[in-house]
């Protein structure tokens, strides 16, 4: 229970502190920061079609945030959700523009195949780090580079549209996760069956590392390799599987972003969603629930950034200078940590101090 | 023959490819000598770029012949700075430098387009001025090497060969070089013999913000003329050569030569008939596959250092 509130407490100074830098730049410039926020909140939340694309970012945010978290539960640290996500659209994008079948099968195709491609990104660093001792964080960063070139040459050469070479064709609406119903219930925004795959995820997520053999033994693995060795488990392997886990939900990040929110695939972009992941999956303490609040969170910030520059003189960037700063106070929490116990240790003498007196009167 | 006159061909663009990443490697050969992992050299070369942009479009039509050397400096400067809040992150509070650097290298891109913004209206910035290509004279006349090496060359190439070797010599050379590896081997042997481990790992982390910053500003001042918020992953290249040139100066120029040459090639190969034969991915992605290979050949006898990403704490061995 402590140590429970110690991790809300780190979190929410963390973002506190992120939106106080926002503030800070917000004034620097010239801009009223309470103006600002309003916009910015109001831009992700005023009405039903807002709401929808918040959630739709969030759909985004909170698969890259699981794929993340999920890593760091099993003692792995997977900076490569950005390639992962390229690699598992590029996937499902191939699928969704070559293969005819009816929508429930093709929609099934495009998912499997993204997870698929994400899951083989992932699959390598892991080999490596488990077989090799190669450390996953060098060997994520360049299986990104490697994913974005691919999707660079990749796509103009197989997957391009009928007018231009940097993007494929669009995503035929059989294949497009954008539905008929979503598109009615939150008044034609964003939101596709991605906030439905992102759900799934969460609990299927929970469920595996709380409830099942198999995520007590991959967190083991994290926690103390060479004790879960010398308990029987196949530690090699295990690491692989978490790496591949890991991949394919940043791979079903893929398939909601590209077949899903932006209708096709671009070239040229590391998608920011890779490394707001690790914003999400530390600010949500790596626990699947917390991931999804956190994306949650996030996707407000990102959804109205743009009706805040509308209203506003203030640049859209500022939400991603304020993720990136709650990231820096995420990791600067031992000091926020240690400030908040010795504060809390303060306050308990306080008032150790003054309750015999308190009792007398 | 043939083949020699395409290299002559493409080593102007391959040399200043090179030279950013070079420097940048450089600086992060410092930084993680020290202890340090750094992460954040693709957010400390777009500060570097962007405080170069800033200063020399502020200076150019007051300055113009000194535009130029000022904004580098900015450029250093800008780096050095912004790389103080990983230094903080990482040596004070031991906080997870990988974590601390994908901060650094996401708040630069944001903190820069925004600040550029609000500039110039659009999140670019362009200048006028950029560095004129040279021959150097007596040595640009050498037949074979002449026109290779020391005809339209940049200023800024010869700067950074200096700072390599300057580099070199304090790293092996001097008293500072040895406490500084040192104190990314083993912290506490060195703090045993004297050492100031903190001061040192700021000094590499401050040393790789410096020359980072310095790359960013010369990918202005040379090839790109504009500002526009990214370096397209120059920094994490930087890192890949870092460790495929195995943590060594030379190794890192080395590496960035290959790195720079391969990336140009594949630039290039598009309208010189006898590269096209290559796919242009495999050449784009090399670096990358290659490092990853290196990875695994050393991984029984890497020369990383070894104390590198580790937090160190007074007092424990």
């Amino acid at each position: 229970m402590k140590r429970r509130d110690d991790i809300l407490v780190t979190s929410l100074l963390a973002v506190l502190l992120g939106l106080v830098a926002g503030a800070l730049l917000m004034a620097a410039i010239g801009g009223d920061p309470l103006e600002g926020y309003t916009f910015l909140i109001k831009g992700g939340l005023m009405n039903i079609e807002r709401i929808g694309n918040t959630l739709a970012t969030a759909a985004n945010l909170t698969l890259t945030g699981l794929s993340v978290a999920f890593a760091f539960r099993t003692g792995l640290f997977n900076i490569g959700a950005a390639g992962q996500m390229l690699a598992g659209g590029l996937c499902s994008t191939a699928v969704a523009l070559l293969v005819s079948a009816p929508r429930p099968l093709l929609l099934a195709l495009t998912i499997l195949a993204g997870f698929l491609g994400g899951a083989l990104w992932g699959f390598l660093p892991g080999y490596l780090k488990a077989r090799f001792n190669v450390h996953e964080v060098v060997a994520t960063i360049m299986m990104n580079w490697i994913a974005y070139w691919t999707v660079y040459y990749i796509v103009p050469a197989r997957l391009k549209g009928a007018y231009l070479e940097t993007e494929s064709a669009l995503i035929p609406a059989a294949a497009s996760l954008k539905t008929r119903w979503l598109d009615a219930l939150f008044e034609g925004s964003y939101i596709n069956l991605g906030i439905l795959i992102a759900i799934v995820s969460v609990l299927a997520v929970h469920i595996l590392l709380k409830r099942t053999t198999l995520g007590f033994e991959l967190q083991a693995v994290g926690y103390n390799r060479h004790a879960a060795e010398s308990a029987g488990i196949r530690v090699e392997r295990d690491m692989v599987l978490s790496m591949m886990i890991a991949g394919g939900l940043a791979g079903l990040a893929g398939v909601s972003f590209y077949t899903g929110y932006a209708s096709n695939m671009q070239i040229g972009v590391l998608p920011s969603q890779g490394f707001d992941g690790i914003a999400v999956a530390l600010l949500g303490a790596t626990e699947p629930l917390g991931v999804f609040a956190s994306a949650l969170f996030f996707g407000v910030l990102h959804s109205g950034k743009g009706f805040m520059n509308a209203m506003t003189e203030i640049p859209p960037e500022i939400s991603d200078t304020i993720i990136a700063t709650i990231i820096y106070f995420t990791a600067t929490s031992v000091l926020i940590g240690r400030l908040w116990r010795g504060w809390r240790r303060k306050n308990a003498k306080r008032r150790a101090k003054a309750s015999p007196e308190g009792e007398g009167a | 023959m043939e083949i020699w006159n395409i290299v002559a061909q493409i080593f102007p663009y391959a040399v200043a490819f090179t030279v950013p990443l070079l420097i940048t490697s450089l600086g992060g050969l410092f930084s993680e000598r020290s202890g340090v992992v750094n992460i954040g050299l693709e957010g400390l070369m777009v500060m570097g770029f962007f405080a170069a942009a800033v200063t020399v479009k502020g200076i150019e039509d007051l300055l113009p012949s000194g535009a130029i050397p000022i904004g580098l400096l900015a450029a250093a400067l800008g780096g050095a700075l912004f790389s103080l809040l990983h230094a903080f992150a990482s040596i004070n509070l031991n906080a997870d430098q990988i974590i601390s650097g994908t901060a650094i290298n996401m708040m630069a891109s944001a903190v820069t387009i925004y600040l550029a913004r609000t500039f110039t209206g659009s999140g670019n910035i362009r200048i006028r001025t950029g560095i004129l290509r040279r021959d150097i004279p007596w040595l640009a006349d050498v037949p074979g090497l002449g026109p290779l090496l020391f005809s339209q060359t940049y200023w800024t190439t010869w700067l950074v060969l200096l700072l390599l070797a300057i580099s070199w010599f304090l790293l092996y050379r001097t008293s500072f070089g040895l406490r500084l590896r040192a104190c990314g081997e083993h912290p506490s042997s060195a703090a045993s013999a004297g050492v100031n481990v903190y001061f040192m790992r700021y000094m590499g982390v401050t040393i790789s913000g410096a020359f980072a910053g310095l790359g960013g500003g010369i990918i202005l001042v040379t090839y790109s003329g504009e500002f526009n918020g990214s370096v397209a992953g120059l920094g994490f290249l930087a890192l890949a050569a870092l460790i495929f040139g195995q943590w060594k100066p030379l190794g890192v120029l080395g590496a960035t030569l290959f790195f720079g040459f391969a990336a140009t090639v594949a630039n290039v190969s598009q309208v010189i008939p006898q590269l096209a034969v290559i796919p242009p991915l495999l050449l784009k992605s090399f670096p990358y596959v290659v490092t990853l290979a290196a990875l695994v050949l050393f991984s029984r006898s890497s020369r990383a250092p070894r104390a590198s990403g580790q937090p160190y704490y007074p007092g424990q061995g």
